[in-house]
């Protein structure tokens, strides 16, 4: 078996916030037609999962691609203390201009997550709540780190 | 191609230590992971196979087959043991869930004979996990 293996580090975290769902662009009857009951004017609350995937080499000295010590601390840092029992709206700048779906926020988690210096972010995986899930893993253009 | 997937759950001890480091080292990389009696895991495998159903059975393989293996290769070896000691793939490694899964595929791989092994991917809690694939292949 010679074939190169690709080793994927998975990691959940939680955070719980609140959003509304209303689009500058689209008048108040059709926000109401789109976004349904995720447009009541004062918001509502998701308990989040956040999956975190980095690839990268397998140190042999402590059989880890990157200590989750180091992992935590930064996703922590940049993703759960910014997020977590706050207004997703009101409290994230980039929501400000871009409708908080959970398709924006694994974006928006995603571009955070990419700064890592210690493994190459593979993905970012979220659920909104146990039945809704979304995925985002960047666009398809080479990252430059994958070669390092 | 169609992907399937089979879950088994095993639960086995396993300490973090590396003898070329020094005791304060492998504490401070390790943490309690390095607590010398070792601790354990309820660890859940995932298992993903691809192919083309064969026409004749509409399967990839028979999903009680890959059971067998499962049973054989995986649960034989590592299920209420302690995997520094007692797995003899692992020898030398440290038993992260980074190299259990590499170790499982390794051991898989030449095992799955119909339809070909796409994915490992091991929780060793809840909330940690490893997956191994091919580099390049797609997600199934």
């Amino acid at each position: 078996m010679s074939e190169a293996l690709k080793v994927v580090f998975g990691r959940r975290y939680r955070f719980a916030a609140s959003h509304r769902l209303h689009s500058a662009e689209l008048s108040n009857e059709e926000n109401s037609r789109v976004y349904g009951k995720c447009n009541n004017p004062y918001g509502h609350g998701h308990n989040y999962v956040v999956e975190v995937c980095v690839s990268g080499t397998v140190d042999p000295a402590t059989g880890m691609i990157v200590n989750l010590v180091d992992l935590d601390k930064f996703v922590n840092g940049e993703v759960i203390e910014a997020f977590d029992h706050k207004s997703l709206n009101e409290d994230v700048e980039a929501f400000r201009t871009t409708v908080p779906t959970t398709e924006n926020l694994c974006k928006e988690i995603y571009q955070r997550l990419k700064l890592f210096p210690l493994a190459k972010l593979e993905r970012v995986r979220i659920e909104e709540t146990s039945n809704n899930a979304f995925e985002y893993a960047g666009e398809e253009i080479q990252d430059h780190r994958a070669d390092l | 191609m169609v992907y399937l997937t089979r879950k088994i759950e095993f639960s086995a001890s396993h300490l973090y230590h590396n003898p070329a480091l020094s005791a304060e080292e492998n504490r401070r990389i390790f943490g309690k992971c390095n607590n010398p009696h070792g601790h354990g895991h309820n660890y859940t495998l995932e298992v993903t196979v691809a192919g083309e159903p064969d026409p004749v059975t509409g399967m990839v393989l028979d999903l009680k087959d890959l059971k067998t293996i499962l049973q054989r290769e995986i649960m034989e070896r590592m299920d209420h043991r302690f995997l520094n000691h007692e797995v003899t793939e692992l020898k030398g490694q440290i038993p992260t869930c980074e190299n259990i899964a590499q170790t499982i595929w390794k051991i898989l791989e030449p095992k799955i004979t119909q339809g070909r092994l796409h994915k490992v991917r091991l929780y060793e809690s809840a909330d940690i996990f490893a997956e191994c694939y091919r580099n390049g292949a797609t997600h199934a």
